[in-house]
């Protein structure tokens, strides 16, 4: 059965987990921005957590789905009803055949995670279901949706169809997922770093700037404007790997980081890197937005990812027990 | 050989700090680096990615913490194991999987070749002299990057050296085989590029439907066969 797109908005594209083993030949991992929003969502649906779901950038969409379905997001501070009743994010809701949803806003934040249960069935490309953009493959045709675009949804999970029963009568569950995962726009963002592998071409005052004070993101959403960073020294370097999360600096000294979605290599020096654990609070970011820099140790991110994970473990275990 | 950590989630392998004194050498190490690495399987460790003087260590660190008994050590211990790796058997060479030797054809004609007469004026020479160059020479996949099959080419000759555009182009049709300051380059899509446009090949060199998705892989040997507008139409076809 398909989901059918009535309205496709600015920017919805299809994404899972990303692609893995090909940035040896200039792939990027891709995948949805944040990846610990689409793994909840598809959890709260049922699915696999790897699933592929829908990526949003801005509200205006209209969706119609052909049969029942359960439905979970997460992401930006958006409204998003089925038949005018309100679901909240990070919970896990039942839709009915021939039902619309619709997403609007957001009123802060920038992206949104949409999973439904079964997931959205495109064809695998390179091991994934994920759009990627830059190179037009994967996902649908390689391109973000339009109006009328119809997906096909993949087979439901046994879980996925107890929850529908489950859900028959309040059509809204009444558990959710912690709320730091499902609402990630923060009012005054604060990304921990840790620091870079050309942290040394940049000296003490630099160091201090970049995390003391407040940059705001460009119009074009690419460069961060703030105090400009300059290095050391002026040596052409070798391009090398970038990954999510990096803050390179370009000669004009307002740096750039780079989420899921960049490219494989970078000519630029690396002076921080995001931890895996704030990209989801990156992804919200939009332009204007002001953002906030706090150096963290190697161990100490490590250490916070191992804790999500675990917490994501329990949260997996608390969900299947509310099937038994 | 240095390892630094890039963020909590990779490692780059420093083999060496240049690569245009020795780009030959430099890519033999790096490939060696890549197939050690490759052979280890170490726990944790999801990608393998060789970039002109380093080879890039994606992992898991979840994965590689549950595999270590200091859990706040991980990288540590991550980068112990990759010099282990990186030591074992240290005397005999990795074993080389056979590097391809591929003909690029292209054809040099007015219409593809945007920036040739840049070039050529760059150069002091005329576009037929740059054509003759460009297809004479002997070129090294260093890197593949910026967008999914790109290949970084050294092995241009000194010459053609031609700084990139001050202004990028929006759009540089796929195909387009250019020079980026002392190295060409093939545009595998459609793609904004500040690179000196002096020809195009009719060849794909990423297709997402194939596996490997790549014609040129880091390591190859590449030689251009300059071709009439004809050729090129019937190649395509």
């Amino acid at each position: 059965m398909n989901l059918i797109v009535t309205h496709a908005g600015f920017r919805t594209i299809i994404q899972d987990l990303g692609r893995i083993g090909f940035r040896q030949f200039g792939v990027s991992s891709g995948g949805a921005l944040d990846l610990h929003a689409l793994r909840t969502a598809n959890l709260l649906t049922g699915n696999d957590e790897s699933v592929a779901g829908l990526e949003f950038t801005q509200g205006n969409i209209r969706l119609r789905f052909e049969d029942e379905r359960v439905l979970s997001w997460c992401g930006g501070d958006y409204e998003v009803c089925v038949a005018s009743r309100s679901i909240p994010r990070g919970h896990s809701a039942l839709v009915l055949a021939e039902d619309e949803l619709s997403i609007s806003g957001p009123q802060q934040g920038w992206r949104g995670w949409l999973a439904v249960s079964g997931g959205i069935a495109v064809p695998p490309v390179l091991g994934s279901r994920s759009t990627d953009l830059r190179a037009n493959f994967g996902g649908l045709e390689g391109r973000a949706l339009r109006d009328g675009d119809e997906l096909l949804l993949g087979e439901q999970s046994d879980f996925a169809r107890s929850l529908i029963d489950l859900l028959n009568e309040r059509r809204v569950s009444s558990w959710s997922s912690p709320a730091e995962w499902s609402s990630t726009a923060k009012t005054k963002p604060v990304l921990r770093v840790v620091r870079g592998c050309d942290w040394d071409r940049f000296d003490a005052s630099t160091h201090h700037a970049l995390t003391s004070e407040t940059f705001a993101v460009s119009p074009d959403s690419v460069r961060l404007n703030g105090p400009e960073l300059h290095r050391n020294d002026d040596l052409d370097l070798v391009s090398e790997a970038v990954a999510p999360g990096t803050v390179q600096v370009p000669p004009g000294g307002w740096p750039i980081l780079l989420l899921g979605d960049c490219q494989t290599i970078g000519g630029y020096p690396k002076i921080a890197h995001v931890i895996t654990v704030d990209l989801p609070v990156a992804a919200q970011l939009r332009p204007g937005d002001t953002v906030r820099f706090q150096e963290i140790s190697l161990p100490e991110a490590h250490r916070l990812l191992f804790e999500r994970e675990q917490e994501l473990e329990r949260f997996r275990i608390g969900l299947s027990l509310r099937n038994k | 050989m240095e390892i630094t950590s890039v963020g909590d989630s990779a490692l780059i392998v420093r083999v060496r700090d240049c690569f245009e004194d020795a780009p030959e050498e430099t890519l033999k190490e790096v490939l060696d680096v890549f197939r050690r690495l490759e052979n280890a399987r170490i726990p944790g460790v999801i990608e393998l990615a060789p970039a002109y003087t380093t080879v890039a260590v994606f992992f898991d660190p979840v994965r590689v913490i549950n595999a270590t008994v200091e859990p706040n050590r991980a990288s540590e211990c991550l980068t112990q194991k990759i010099r282990e790796a990186l030591t074992r058997g240290k005397r005999k060479q990795s074993k080389q999987a056979a590097a391809q030797a591929i003909e690029i054809p292209v054809c040099y004609d007015p219409e593809f070749a945007l920036d040739l007469d840049h070039v050529a004026d760059h150069a002091r020479m005329s576009p037929n002299e740059v054509v003759d160059l460009h297809s004479r020479a002997h070129y090294l996949v260093n890197c593949l990057g910026f967008t999914p099959g790109f290949p970084y080419l050294t092995g241009l000759p000194k010459k053609l050296t031609t700084p990139r555009g001050a202004t990028p182009r929006k759009e540089i049709p796929a195909g387009s085989v250019a020079i980026g300051g002392t190295q060409t380059g093939i545009y595998p899509q459609v793609s904004p590029g500040g690179w000196n446009v002096i020809g195009r090949t009719p060849l794909r060199l990423f297709d997402a439907q194939k596996d490997p998705p790549v014609l040129l892989r880091v390591g190859d040997r590449v030689r251009f066969r300059a071709i009439t507008r004809e050729e090129f139409e019937e190649l395509k076809s």
